[in-house]
């Protein structure tokens, strides 16, 4: 059975706080709000007095404990390294454990947990986005992981798939024999509002051979689901998949969604033995690519004359995990791509699972310091890696009244592949 | 618990949004890095003078204790409320005033970050020396209050070295002015030194008018490895001699060597009994003299290698080896006592052996490491807090420390302060007729003794 880990077994991991505030430095929350209550070791503290039975969660307390992105942006600069974001996950665990998932969580849940009506609301989209979501880009968005009325309408959403990704491929695509087996898990993201993005995974994948699995049973992740702190739900979909993955027989389990590729190979790593394998088998695609030489392919592409100047996001998800080189490498290899690093290019873009939905005006200043990090740039492009990251960057850059577009680097590596041919 | 009457005052005060009797906010604001735990009644987050003015009246009228807060990373519990009452922070009084490049002087308020404030004045070229480990997140106020200081001190000196003028509140309520915005200035009392260091108990610190230097035009960052421990330390008087004084004169002994080594990737050969992390900063042609005349006069004392970072990068895995001491002590127990003594700098082998013997006869490890350059060692004393008597052992050696350091002509605190941390030991320090002295302006200035109550000097004695 799929297990998370109880506050309690945070016990000692949380004893290691030593107090000494460096956190402070690098909390978007607290860089934006200032309050001691919305930083690690304050929430460190919290989580002492809860467990010692001084304070349980209700009023304020329950307030700060929503107000962590679980960008993990503190244990980096830990010089104990606590893993705060574990810490408050397992305690808004315990929070809807205690007192009922709260309304946000609730709506995540039954969103998310239940695959059928998001094919169904992914259809109707058309029609709910008008009420909700400003036009920009053109096209209108829906609300899809998130509960409509917590939506703010001066929010840019990207507009919903008729066709979800995976009704659109085949669910084994044969490669060649002697190159790997990868199966390709792709997210909610993909799946219901950036298809491209899939079928540029695809193409990439296929241009080096590989026999590409897409289960269509899949579900979400749930890491949406840990930020609420929703375990039933968490536990359930780890579960399906692992039911839906263990039918096919495969090397790696390849995402191009930085949540994702968390939620597989770290959140269930903690899950149970029976995940052992999908956690280590999982692997970000631009990992993938470069161990499997596509630097190198690209590098012999001739340089386009006119560039487009183009900057990296880290999302947390992968940076917090170390992968910081290879979505870089396979930028700068591009051909059309002229690569610029930004200031901060590794703080959260606000999004933080469900925390922009409930705390939308922390997470709008959040954004607000990346848009401006964009700017200063002066690149057109912002590529990252994770389709959660892409809302909220473009949303920042509307809010901004700046240009620029927020892609996945594979949006680009579509187009230079094109150039084999 | 305060009356509501009073909660409602200070509310009508700061504004009810900045004033929190929420229990999640009193246990957010009851510590720092001291790690030790008292609530405050009420936590309010003031923006202006004159409401912190208001307040500390309200307070002598009703007796509440008061306690100032910048960003908590002291190590020493200067910043907790021992006997409850108001909690004031910083985090709203986070202005930069003013960066008057003429005169080369900042106006500051309390709250501004120190490196945010560094960063500020470097992008016109102008430079803020004093650099707490805890630059990244502490606040000037803090800063002054505690009268930090940190590696660059050895050139430049310490916080208290750049503070030329100060806006207080008084504990009884009065706002007045220290010093000002001139290089020169005698008029009355020093009182801006006296409130540097004074860790929040004479007055409160709501604006800060510092002195700014020219932005050096390079640094360049060199490690030097020794095979003795006294090799290194004569370095230090070696380049002393030399008419050098380098930004920063970084040391590690044989101990912390070996921490480091086990918890990173630190390549060092096994004969290193002691390290020098050594950085001079100006313009180019004299930092590369400097580098090449420092290499030269250590040579002689068991020097087994010396790097010079040619590049930023490289100067930053130099700097790396330093960070990573902090952490590193952790495998080896898991709790320590950092204490931070400063000697006279010839003294500092001396020191050491001091402390190796202390080790040796309570058989608990004790690292030392810290700034070489002003004598101001980093005491790390390790124990594990679970093991019967270590504790005990753990607070013996702290007071042979102190000893000895006295003993050298040296300070049981260079840079932390006293807070609660240090009380129990300032009689071995200060004389009985000095800390008269200093309780004098104590009690002269604070009647009701409620601001910041219960630090420097424990209670029991400021009532005899």
């Amino acid at each position: 059975m799929a297990k998370l880990k109880e506050l309690e077994d945070y016990r000692e991991e949380i004893e290691q706080c030593v107090k000494c505030g460096a956190c402070r430095a690098h909390c978007p929350v607290f860089i934006a709000e200032n309050r001691e209550g919305r930083v690690a070791r304050g929430k460190i503290a919290l989580a002492q007095s809860v467990l010692a039975g001084e304070v349980d969660f209700s009023g304020k307390v329950l307030e700060d404990m929503s107000q962590c992105l679980l960008c993990g942006s503190c244990c980096a600069q830990c010089p104990n390294k606590v893993h705060t974001e574990d810490i408050v996950a397992a305690a808004r665990r315990r929070i809807a454990k205690e007192r009922g998932l709260s309304l946000f969580g609730k709506g995540v849940a039954a969103v998310l947990g239940r695959p059928k009506l998001m094919n169904m609301l992914a259809k109707s989209g058309g029609a709910l986005s008008s009420l909700l979501f400003k036009k920009i880009p053109k096209e209108s968005g829906l609300r899809l992981r998130f509960p409509a009325p917590y939506i703010e309408k001066d929010r840019t959403l990207p507009p919903v798939t008729a066709k979800p990704f995976r009704e659109r491929v085949p669910e084994i695509i044969p490669g060649d024999p002697a190159q790997p087996t990868v199966l390709f898990f792709t997210g909610c993201g993909i799946n219901y509002m950036y298809p491209e993005i899939g079928e540029a995974f695809i193409k990439a994948l296929k241009f080096l051979g590989v026999t590409i699995i897409t289960p269509k049973d899949q579900a979400c992740c749930g890491l949406p689901a840990v930020s609420a702190g929703a375990t039933g739900t968490v536990e359930k979909l780890a579960e399906e998949n692992l039911a839906a993955i263990g039918r096919h027989s495969f090397d790696y389990i390849v995402t191009a969604c930085a949540s994702c590729n968390a939620g597989l190979g770290n959140i269930y790593a903690e899950m149970g033995e029976e995940f052992t394998e999908v956690s280590a088998k999982t692997m970000d695609i631009f990992v993938f690519l470069a161990k499997h030489g596509l630097p190198e392919k690209l590098e012999t592409l001739p340089k386009a004359k006119n560039r487009t100047r183009v900057t990296y996001h880290d999302p947390c998800h992968l940076r917090t995990q170390g992968i910081t080189k290879e979505p870089r490498q396979i930028l700068k290899a591009l051909p059309q791509v002229d690569y610029v690093e930004m200031e901060d290019a590794g703080t959260c873009c606000g999004l933080g699972g469900t925390y922009s939905v409930y705390h939308y005006e922390t997470s709008k200043k959040i954004g607000a310091r990346k848009a401006a990090h964009i700017a200063e740039s002066q690149a057109d492009l912002v590529a990252t890696d994770c389709p959660g990251c892409i809302m909220q960057l473009q949303d920042s850059i509307n809010h901004a009244d700046q240009k620029q577009q927020a892609v996945h680097i594979l949006n680009l590596l579509n187009e230079a592949l094109d150039q084999f041919k | 618990m305060l009356d509501k009457k009073i909660i409602n005052k200070i509310r009508g005060i700061v504004g009810k949004e900045h004033v929190s009797t929420e229990m999640s906010d009193r246990i957010c604001y009851s510590y720092d890095a001291l790690k030790l735990k008292f609530l405050p009644d009420v936590v309010v987050h003031p923006v202006t003078a004159e409401e912190i003015s208001q307040i500390m009246k309200l307070a002598n009228i009703e007796l509440i204790p008061v306690s100032p807060r910048g960003a908590a990373s002291g190590m020493t519990g200067g910043a907790v409320p021992v006997q409850g009452g108001i909690l004031l922070s910083f985090e709203r009084m986070n202005r930069i005033i003013d960066v008057d490049e003429d005169n080369l002087v900042a106006t500051v308020e309390p709250g501004v970050i120190t490196e945010a404030f560094q960063k500020r004045v470097e992008k016109v070229g102008l430079f803020y020396p004093p650099d707490p480990a805890s630059l990244k997140f502490s606040t000037l106020g803090g800063n002054v209050a505690e009268c930090a200081g940190g590696p660059r001190c050895v050139k430049y000196g310490v916080t208290k070295d750049f503070i030329i003028g100060l806006e207080v509140v008084t504990p009884t309520g009065d706002i007045i002015t220290t010093g000002g915005p001139t290089m020169k200035g005698v008029v009355g009392y020093d009182l801006t030194k006296l409130m540097c260091g004074s860790e929040g108990t004479l007055g409160i610190i709501t604006k800060i008018i510092i002195k700014l230097l020219p932005l050096p035009e390079a640094k360049k960052t060199m490690l030097v490895l020794f095979d003795t421990l006294d090799g290194a330390a004569e370095a230090v008087s070696a380049i002393t001699r030399a008419k050098i004084i380098p930004t920063t004169l970084e040391f590690m002994d044989g101990r912390t060597i070996d921490c480091v080594r086990k918890a990173t990737s630190l390549e060092v050969p096994d004969e290193v009994q002691a390290l020098l992390i050594i950085e001079v900063d100006g313009d180019r042609d004299t930092i590369e003299r400097q580098a090449d005349r420092i290499a030269q006069v250590v040579q002689p004392l068991g020097v087994i290698e010396t790097r010079i970072a040619e590049t930023a990068a490289e100067s930053e895995a130099l700097w790396q080896i330093r960070r990573s001491v902090s952490p590193a002590l952790r495998n080896v127990m898991p709790n320590k006592f950092n204490e931070d003594i400063c000697v006279p700098r010839s003294k500092v082998p001396e020191m050491i052996r001091k402390v190796d013997e202390i080790s040796n006869r309570l058989g608990m490890p004790i690292v030392n490491y810290g700034h070489a350059g002003d004598g101001n060692i980093h005491v790390n004393i390790m124990f594990d807090q679970n093991e019967p008597g270590m504790l005990a052992n753990a607070q013996q050696a702290i007071e042979d420390v102190f000893k000895g350091a006295l003993e050298l002509g040296g300070t049981m605190s260079g840079e932390h302060g006293v807070g609660i941390a240090k009380a129990p030991y300032i009689p071995l320090e200060v004389t009985p007729e000095a800390a008269l002295y200093m309780k004098a302006i104590k009690k002269s200035l604070d009647p009701n003794n409620i601001l910041n109550p219960g630090k420097i000097f424990l209670e029991e004695q400021e009532q005899d």
